[in-house]
């Protein structure tokens, strides 16, 4: 097997010089009864041709050839060769955990500009070196808030994106949380009358999502103020990291939880991505996942080193701020790499672009009969469209067409049925908004 | 550098500050192709408060400077490609190329999580099959892919145990955890709302099966066990401990962090076991790249099946699909469907091997044997039970000059090598836990065993130098207590 460097005489040189007379004794230690006497019954074995040919055919199997309006958390945004070439360098994809600093300050001098990076795009003073995605980073942000403030409420809006809840829910079941939900206006905003009532020196932290699942972005100064008030803390995600190149960043927010898959990760069906937390530097103590800090050798050279590692599993186990070992690493570094090609203006650039599709897309959509724009509040490069009917029909009617059209809300959102998300990004071109705007108005022209 | 060590020589390697310090006004590495709609004034269309100046200190700087600049500080790292990492309970195999390949195909990186399921039978047949062999490799009935890694599996098997049990009537109190157990272990319990009971293990390292039936009882909801252990030996008494835990209620939890020394040969749902998690950037060969990512899918027998993460993907008439109607369902622990990218590598691993998985298991317990006996007369052997993929030495023969596990491991740094395991598990004082895998070839093992033996002889005779290795790399012993006592996370201008 092309894997195993052993020759067979090899391996029997060694087993003797091992001290063993047959490769069973090397199992002696596992009981007779517990040895399996059969090969497994798995497929294979196959040779390197046939493992792309099994993978090709699966491929084959999925949406190839579709254009794709999809967003809700995942974003197709340009990855660039570049980075994904450095990436594949063995030094690189094959390295481990920079535990051992002295043959590891790759890995620590990239993990540090990355969090050098997070800070500068969130205007926030700390960052880690990634958690696993934006659904337990926020999970975990609401966790740190829990340990911060010493209290057990937690006020989360409802347009935060619904599997991040589900995730902080399952969480929370278990650590005496109580996660009360809160609504959303004709703006898509949140009501923020709402959480002003519903806030109290019991609540931890207020959690909201910017730009939120709907793509509007929300009044940050405002909830800051709210939460700060009753003394939480002000919790906020981000699914869509390019906003940020545009957008205000959230810098009253006290922890940021960000996803940052835009940032050059392919959506890859749903992982893996990279998730981030980003604070102050306060909080910093509390805060769960590696961090790579700078320091000198005793020549005085500059180097970097994991650092504060009282926070975590393998130092205080029962006494840490979360379980996290393995985390994102290769992802955060692809982010990266990728936001040092991007650069300034390129990032700031993608976004403007994101948003003139955004405008456009939007004004064309609402000349079809029927159609308009669902929540008032602005939007970065996603937005709800409500229609004269079911959302399921129109898709399934654009699919004839090899568009994968609108999100239907109705399966998160009860109340909002026939509102479909539409997400454009700067690969968006032209003419595939205007095939959808064209599709859109055939379907619902199809008498029902 | 001297005559005895054969594995590396002197090598220039380039200078690179932070990406930060070479950026200048107005450099850029990427391009965008011209808008081809009209432009958007941002501050009209969003509200000026909603729009930011631009982005304080980004980097600016050109295609190549980017190219060079990670070029250069890759070559700074060590790496499987250079050699081995005899990490103990890490498994650091061979990250085969084939896998990042399949896993960057048209059709597969691009595929979003919320695509029609009709359009995505490929990723869901690419789930399925993998489930299918993760079953088959345990011996358990169920599997969940979603876990992003070990210590989320471990979080998701105490969370299917909790649910399994609140349904008999009584979640219980407390999960068992030998104090030879990975970090995340007790961490993992607390999250899931129980008191960790550290058990003390036994002469030979295993659980004292003296008092194990004593401490049983119906407070207990769980033991998690690492089998083989983290000194790499077999738990002789796992069917009597799963008999006993079950007499009282309680399960049984294997954490999977060493399954690398039996797949193929045993699975632990034919031993005992409940519920398990396994890496796959351990056993299943998943790149580590620095620290992730991983996967940890945790499989079960039936008894837990219903408490299972939602989605679940179904088979029906040969077209598969997601149930969501799980109402016993512990819910989601992460988002979409799990580390798919992940998946799709180790699943090409374990196509590559079929039932000759085996054969890797059995290369990684013979490699681990033949250092084994190659050291056992200069370093001291604290268990002498027989181990499986991985040994466990200690210092205390070197700790006589003051030289100690820590230091034998930075001197072998200087041999080419990525140190072992230091001070882990905590039952070993200096411990020296040792994993070969069956990455390596007799080659690669013998200079390990030549270069151990060199340090043994060094410590004897010239302490000093094995104190204070590394002797020869770009920066030497870090100041780690003044990173954590004045913490700089961040470069500013």
């Amino acid at each position: 097997m092309r894997y195993l460097p052993k020759s067979d005489s090899e391996r029997r040189e060694m087993l003797r010089a091992a001290g063993f007379d047959s490769f069973e004794q090397l199992f002696q230690a596992i009981p007779e009864a517990f040895r399996l006497k059969r090969p497994l019954n798995v497929p294979g074995p196959l040779s390197e041709m046939e493992i792309i040919e099994y993978f090709r055919g699966r491929a084959a199997e999925n949406s190839r050839g579709y254009t794709s309006f999809l967003g809700a958390g995942v974003y197709h945004h340009h990855r660039s060769v570049v980075a994904d070439a450095l990436l594949q360098r063995g030094e690189f994809l094959t390295s481990y955990t920079p535990y051992q600093a002295e043959i590891s300050q790759g890995t620590l001098q990239a993990i540090f500009e990355f969090q050098t990076l997070m800070c500068q795009l969130t205007g926030q003073e700390v960052a880690n070196a990634s958690m696993y995605d934006g659904s337990t980073a926020l999970t975990e942000a609401v966790l740190m808030a829990e340990r911060l403030t010493g209290r057990q409420r937690v006020l989360i809006a409802r347009s935060v994106h619904p599997e991040y809840r589900q995730v902080l829910n399952t969480y929370a079941k278990n650590t005496g949380l109580r996660v009360e939900e809160f609504g959303f206006a004709a703006s898509g905003q949140v009501e923020i009358d709402a959480v002003r009532k519903a806030a109290s020196d019991q609540v931890a932290a207020v959690v909201v999502q910017s730009p939120n699942f709907f793509g509007v972005l929300e009044q940050i100064p405002a909830l800051a103020e709210i939460a700060h008030s009753c003394g939480a803390l002000l919790v906020v995600g981000i699914a869509e990291a390019v906003s940020l190149g545009i957008a205000r960043p959230p810098a009253e927010a006290d922890i940021i939880a960000m996803e940052a898959q835009s940032f050059g990760l392919p959506p890859s069906y749903g992982g893996p991505y990279a998730g981030v937390i980003a604070t102050k530097d306060k909080f910093v103590r509390q805060m769960p996942g590696r961090l790579a800090g700078q320091t000198t050798d005793h020549h005085g050279r500059r180097g970097f080193c994991l650092t504060l590692a009282t926070r975590e599993q393998h130092i205080r186990r029962e006494k840490a701020t979360s379980n996290i070992c393995t985390n994102q690493a290769l992802c955060a570094l692809a982010a990266t790499i990728h936001l040092c090609l991007l650069g300034k203006q390129g990032l700031r650039e993608q976004a403007e672009q994101n948003v003139a599709k955004a405008q456009y897309a939007l004004a064309q959509l609402e000349t079809i009969t029927g159609v308009r724009r669902a929540f008032s509040g602005p939007v970065f490069n996603e937005f709800v469209m409500e229609f004269p009917r079911s959302v399921k029909m129109i898709d399934a009617d654009l699919l004839k067409n090899k568009i994968i059209g609108p999100m239907a809300l109705g399966r998160f959102y009860p109340e909002l049925t026939k509102r479909g998300l539409v997400c454009v990004t700067e690969t968006t071109m032209r003419d595939e908004i205007t095939r959808l705007v064209e599709g859109i108005d055939r379907a619902l022209k199809v008498p029902v | 550098m001297s005559d005895r060590i054969k594995k590396v020589g002197r090598h220039v390697s380039q200078n690179e500050g932070l990406i930060f310090e070479k950026s200048s006004p107005g450099k850029r590495g990427m391009e965008l192709p011209p808008l081809d709609v009209p432009s958007a004034d941002a501050a009209k269309a969003l509200g000026a408060e909603y729009v930011r100046a631009g982005v304080e200190g980004f980097p600016e700087v050109s295609e190549i400077e980017v190219v060079r600049h990670f070029t250069r500080i890759s070559t700074w790292n060590y790496a499987i490609d250079y050699g081995m990492y005899p990490l103990g309970s890490c498994t650091m195999k061979y990250n085969p190329r084939v896998n990042e390949f399949v896993a960057r195909l048209e059709g597969i990186a691009d595929e979003h999580p919320y695509q029609p399921v009709e359009l995505s039978q490929g990723c869901l047949r690419i789930l399925k099959s993998l489930e299918n062999i993760l079953i088959e490799v345990t011996g358990m009935d169920a599997v969940t892919l979603q876990p992003a890694a070990g210590a989320q599996g471990e979080l998701t098997g105490l969370l299917l145990i909790r649910a399994y049990l609140e349904s008999q009537g009584n979640p219980r109190k407390k999960v068992l955890i030998p104090d030879s157990a990975h970090g995340t272990n007790p961490a993992t319990a607390v999250i899931a709302g129980y008191a960790v009971e550290n058990l003390k293990s036994d002469a030979h390292g295993g659980i004292d099966m003296a008092r194990f039936a004593e401490i049983v009882n119906e407070d207990v909801a769980a033991l998690m066990l690492t089998n083989p252990n983290t000194l790499g030996i077999f738990e002789r008494n796992i069917s009597e401990i799963a008999k006993i835990l079950h007499a009282k209620g309680a399960l049984l939890y294997m954490d999977g962090a060493n399954m690398n020394a039996l797949a193929g040969i045993a699975r632990p749902g034919d031993f005992g076991v409940d519920v398990m998690h396994l890496n796959l950037h351990k056993t299943f060969s998943t790149p580590h790249g620095g620290g992730g990512p991983g996967a940890g899918p945790v499989a079960m027998k039936k008894i837990l099946e219903p408490f299972m993460p939602v989605p679940v993907v179904v088979e029906k008439d040969g077209k598969l699909a997601y149930d969501y109607n799980r109402p016993k369902s512990i819910g989601r622990v992460k988002a979409f469907y799990g580390n798919f990218g992940v998946l799709v590598r180790a699943l090409a691993y374990a196509l590559a091997y079929g039932p000759g998985m085996r054969q890797a298991s059995e290369d990684a317990v013979l490699n681990a044997n033949y250092i084994r006996k190659k050291l056992e007369d200069v370093y001291e052997l604290p268990y002498k039970l027989p181990c499986m993929h991985e040994v466990v030495f200690s210092d205390s023969r070197q700790k006589k000059n003051g030289v100690s596990t820590m230091d034998i491991a930075k001197r072998l740094i200087d041999y080419g090598f990525h140190p072992y395991t230091t001070a882990f598990p905590l039952i070993v004082h200096g411990a020296l836990m040792i994993e070969p895998t069956e990455s390596e070839s007799k080659e690669e093992c013998d200079q390990f065993i030549d270069a151990m033996r060199s340090i043994a002889e060094e410590a004897a005779t010239t302490p000093e130098l094995v104190k204070t290795a590394p002797h020869s790399t770009r920066v030497g012993r870090l100041d780690e207590v003044a990173a954590a006592r004045k913490p700089i996370l961040r470069w500013k201008p």
